[in-house]
């Protein structure tokens, strides 16, 4: 399978997500260019986190209207498997293909931390290597990742097992005191009604091998390869 | 032409962490009066045209795809003639 990162003016986590999915998991990946305007011969998108046209005005609100989105927007409406990291959930909420918006941390601080995550649904392309209710450790890196959504939009959410991670403590209990940015219902990940598309504040990137602390992104981008080598097997 | 001078702020009910900040600063100076403070951002947008109904129809327009979001975000705008005309590029 083959993934395209796409290389925003200001992102800066492009290059830990080609050398996490080229080097680490061994899967063919290229830059794509904002300025490009065809995604065509991939299988799965990355945006990866940074600060995108330096987040003036909004993070992502700009990036948001750049001339390789409108075919990023068709591919995840087509189905494709996108995966939006930090500044890119954050692009994809302003793109309008995951539903809320972001606010700044409520603590007013930039969060540079290692956060725990507890797993809320594991059926997803992009988390069936874990187990329900398993606790992980990601680190965070941002200022304005406090996700917000109406009342309506997160029941519809729930019913819909569309939360995917929640911050929490390493007891996977779900608490206010684990919540580093003031995100409703400690939500750190959501994913899309049909399922193909998660944004995500936390940085698996940067916990995928050993020499970084952690190995739980791997299997984050692992699971995406199982996935997409099971609906092959299905000649799907 | 025309000058547009947009405000955008938080929505009521969405908490402004920035606003709460700057409160507090406000309190801590001493000034017991202040009860509530919102953080926005003001945009001027110069348009070079005399049509005010078909500038307000674009302002409208920008403030709802790009200068806020309206998940969590208001706007308002006023219209009016530049005082002083000004540029983007440095001189």
């Amino acid at each position: 399978m083959k993934f395209g990162v796409i290389v925003f003016p200001g992102s800066n986590c492009d290059q830990d997500v080609y050398h996490a999915l080229g080097n680490v998991l061994g899967q063919p990946v290229d830059y794509l260019w904002h300025g490009d305007t065809s995604v065509s011969g991939y299988d799965c998108l990355v945006l990866p986190g940074g600060f995108s046209y330096g987040d003036y005005l909004r993070a992502g609100a700009i990036a948001r209207f750049a001339p390789i989105m409108p075919a990023v927007i068709e591919f995840a409406r087509a189905g494709g498997l996108v995966l939006g990291i930090c500044n890119g959930f954050q692009i994809l909420l302003e793109a309008g293909l995951l539903p809320g918006a972001m606010r700044v941390n409520d603590c007013l601080q930039f969060r540079c931390q290692w956060t725990y995550l507890r797993v809320e649904n594991s059926k997803t392309p992009f988390t069936n290597r874990f187990r329900e209710g398993q606790v992980i450790r990601i680190p965070i890196a941002h200022g304005e990742g406090n996700y917000y959504a109406d009342a309506a939009t997160l029941a519809e959410l729930e019913a819909n097992r569309q939360i995917v991670f929640r911050y929490c403590n390493e007891y996977g209990e779900v608490t206010p005191a684990a919540n580093p940015n003031g995100s409703v219902g400690n939500i750190a990940g959501i994913i899309n009604r049909e399922g193909n598309v998660l944004g995500m504040m936390p940085h698996p990137e940067r916990c995928a091998e050993s020499i970084l602390g952690g190995t739980d992104g791997r299997e984050l981008f692992a699971s995406i390869i199982d996935w997409w080598q099971g609906r092959e097997r299905l000649g799907a | 032409m025309l000058l547009a001078k947009i405000y955008v702020t938080l929505k009521p009910g969405v908490l402004d962490p920035q606003g709460e900040a700057v409160m507090g600063g406000l309190k801590a100076m001493g000034y017991e009066g202040v009860t509530a403070v919102r953080v926005g951002k003001y945009l001027e947008v110069q348009l070079d045209m005399k049509d005010r109904q078909e500038a307000g129809r674009q302002v409208e327009e920008m403030c709802r795809r790009l200068l806020a979001n309206p998940v969590i975000e208001q706007y308002r705008y006023t219209l009016e003639e530049p005082a002083a005309p000004f540029t983007n590029e440095t001189p």
